[in-house]
């Protein structure tokens, strides 16, 4: 069920210089919400800005079993992001949604590594707690420019979610792209297996948020050692609600690399789609 | 007081004089969730040719003061399949459909028609002659009064359909463009498409979008389209169809005033999907405020000639 909400700040958390967690009334966005998906949000009065952007649900609150809100990772880049960072308690934030397609969680026996890139952590929280639930295990590859920008990693450590770290600095985990040891660990995971010819595809699952040359390396890199994977994409988008075309992404049909690739809206058509149905640059 | 919100366009009625306007709205279907089709005056459909077309690379848009600038390109399914695929639902949630359909010769226009008035569920054809954002489109015709002419003269030919050409703000005076339409026998004109613009990004010095230009729309655009459609009203006939930015029933309202019979909505549905009930709100309240039982009546309504009337006494 879609809604537009003007939803109450209820606290908003500085995590560093650019990034803050917004916690918004929204319990029946928030409630309605799968692993992925997005809502559209307008910050600020008027024209300025005039439309909405889109954020990953980061977080669904929960008090005495009862939904009651949403967070939403923002890290402050423009006008939108600045309105969020500064936001204070008792403000209010038009928030649509939920939007998109979500992310299918895998059951067990297959694993789920989930691949984050910075302020692409977002939609994380929630896909990990849905893996959870269904018991499967799951690890989250996390990179970031520096340590000082990796966040949450208590709140995912305590779910038992295991965590490999990447920094660009080599501040925490390694010095390198998170791709180094996705790499790494699909090879190890690889050798494990006797007979690769014999095991589905589906043994791990990756999931993928972050930038774009990100997203394409982690498709490639799964596709290279037989492992399906799931990445959000974004791209820059007017409505949400696939109206304007703006966001589109060139895909293919049926994972047939040889076929003409077209463009489909990566709100309505995404924001998650297979990594092998993307026609990467 | 029971309000009259029905306004006609040619022999076809609306509803209400709330369009939701082509390139805005997809294919309708995609915002059945957030409103009841059937209570829109009508819906005109993203532009269709003949055949399915790609479409820009991205950048397709980016946000300006008070305005967007898109560049899509007419991305589009093409007429076949939107008569198969999204003419059936549109039916079935009743909607007035507006099909905005596009050419780059006058045979294609006049096959569109075509098509389309065989088709089940076609209320009315908005010709877009008038997008910035292609080259091979029908800009061509509607930047020359004679191509004008010519493409309605043609199409009316072969629909027994409402033809509405939509109009390009992106001329020296619009209003000799709405003239030649209404003498080429169409039975409403609709204005105003984009205005031609541009946004550069100076850190990189490259243009923000990837083809260039694109077209402005929104709030930013509205004053200098309620201008044009005063223009028009002044100039023809036949029933104005205003758009322009138009984010609140006080600003379709000062469109109404202007001349225009119906408007439509773009920009302002992206920001909120939900709008509609809103305008159909504040129509209502205002005509009860103002004791006019149909809307009708208040089109072209502007005073020009009385002064103020009265002081306000301290």
């Amino acid at each position: 069920m879609l809604v537009d909400v003007e939803a109450r700040v209820i606290r908003n958390t500085r995590l560093s210089p650019d990034y803050n967690v917004i916690a918004l009334a929204a319990p029946d966005i928030a409630a309605a919400t799968q692993p992925g998906q997005f809502v559209m949000v307008k910050s600020g009065r008027g024209g300025d800005p005039l439309l909405r952007r889109p954020f990953s649900v980061f977080e669904v609150l929960r008090s005495n079993n009862r939904v009651d809100g949403l967070t939403l990772l923002s890290k402050r880049i423009g006008v939108t992001t600045r309105i969020l960072f500064d936001a204070v308690e008792g403000d209010t934030i038009s928030c649509l949604g939920p939007l998109g397609r979500p992310f299918e969680p895998v059951d067990p026996p297959a694993e789920a590594w989930m691949v984050a890139g910075g302020v692409g952590l977002a939609p994380f929280a929630t896909l990990g707690e849905a893996l959870l639930a269904r018991g499967t295990k799951t690890t989250l590859f996390y990179g970031a420019r520096t340590g000082a920008e990796l966040f949450y990693l208590d709140w995912f450590r305590s779910r038992r979610i295991r965590l490999v770290l990447a920094t660009e600095d080599g501040s925490i985990g390694d010095r390198a792209r998170v791709t180094a040891p996705l790499e790494r660990e699909l090879r190890a995971f690889e050798s494990r297996i006797p007979n690769p010819e014999s095991r589905p595809a589906a043994d791990v699952m990756v999931y993928a948020c972050g930038p774009e040359p990100m997203l394409e390396a982690v498709a490639h890199v799964a596709a290279r050692f037989g492992r399906q994977s799931q990445v959000s994409v974004e791209r820059v988008m007017g409505c949400g609600m696939g109206g304007c075309y703006s966001c589109v992404i060139p895909v293919r049909d049926g994972a047939e690399q040889t076929r003409p690739a077209h463009y489909v809206r990566s709100c309505i058509a995404g924001p998650v789609f297979r990594g092998d149905e993307i026609a990467w640059a | 007081m029971a309000v009259d919100l029905s306004v006609q366009i040619g022999a076809l009625t609306l509803a209400n004089p709330l369009i939701a306007a082509s390139g805005c709205f997809g294919y309708g279907v995609e915002y059945a969730e957030a409103v009841d089709l059937s209570t829109l005056g009508g819906v005109a459909v993203k532009g269709l040719f003949l055949k399915e077309r790609e479409g820009h690379p991205p950048e397709r848009i980016v946000e300006t003061p008070s305005g967007m600038l898109n560049a899509i390109g007419l991305q589009g399914i093409g007429v076949h399949r939107f008569v198969r695929e999204k003419l059936p639902e549109l039916r079935r949630l009743r909607a007035t459909v507006i099909v905005n359909i596009c050419g780059s010769t006058l045979d294609e226009y006049v096959e569109l028609a075509r098509v389309l008035s065989d088709a089940e569920g076609v209320a009315a054809l908005e010709l877009n002659i008038s997008c910035p954002n292609i080259k091979e489109g029908g800009i061509t015709f509607g930047c020359s009064l004679h191509g004008t002419f010519d493409v309605v003269s043609a199409v009316k030919k072969v629909t027994p359909l409402p033809v509405i050409p939509k109009l390009t703000p992106n001329v020296t005076d619009v209003a000799s463009f709405a003239r030649a339409s209404e003498e080429a026998g169409a039975d409403a004109v609709s204005l105003v498409n984009t205005f031609l613009a541009m946004a550069i990004d100076v850190e990189t010095r490259r243009p923000r979008l990837s083809n260039i230009v694109g077209g402005l729309s929104g709030p930013a655009i509205r004053p200098i389209a309620v201008r044009m459609v005063y223009e028009c009203r002044r100039a023809v006939k036949i029933p104005v169809i205003g758009m322009g930015g138009i984010a609140t029933a006080r600003d379709a309202l000062e469109f109404i005033i202007a001349g225009a019979t119906a408007v439509q909505v773009g920009t302002a549905n992206f920001v909120d999907p939900f709008i509609w009930g809103k305008l159909l709100d504040g129509l209502t309240e205002y005509m009860r405020r103002h004791e006019i039982a149909r809307i009708a009546d208040l089109v072209g309504t502007i005073d020009t000639t009385s002064r103020e009337k009265q002081w306000i006494s301290s």
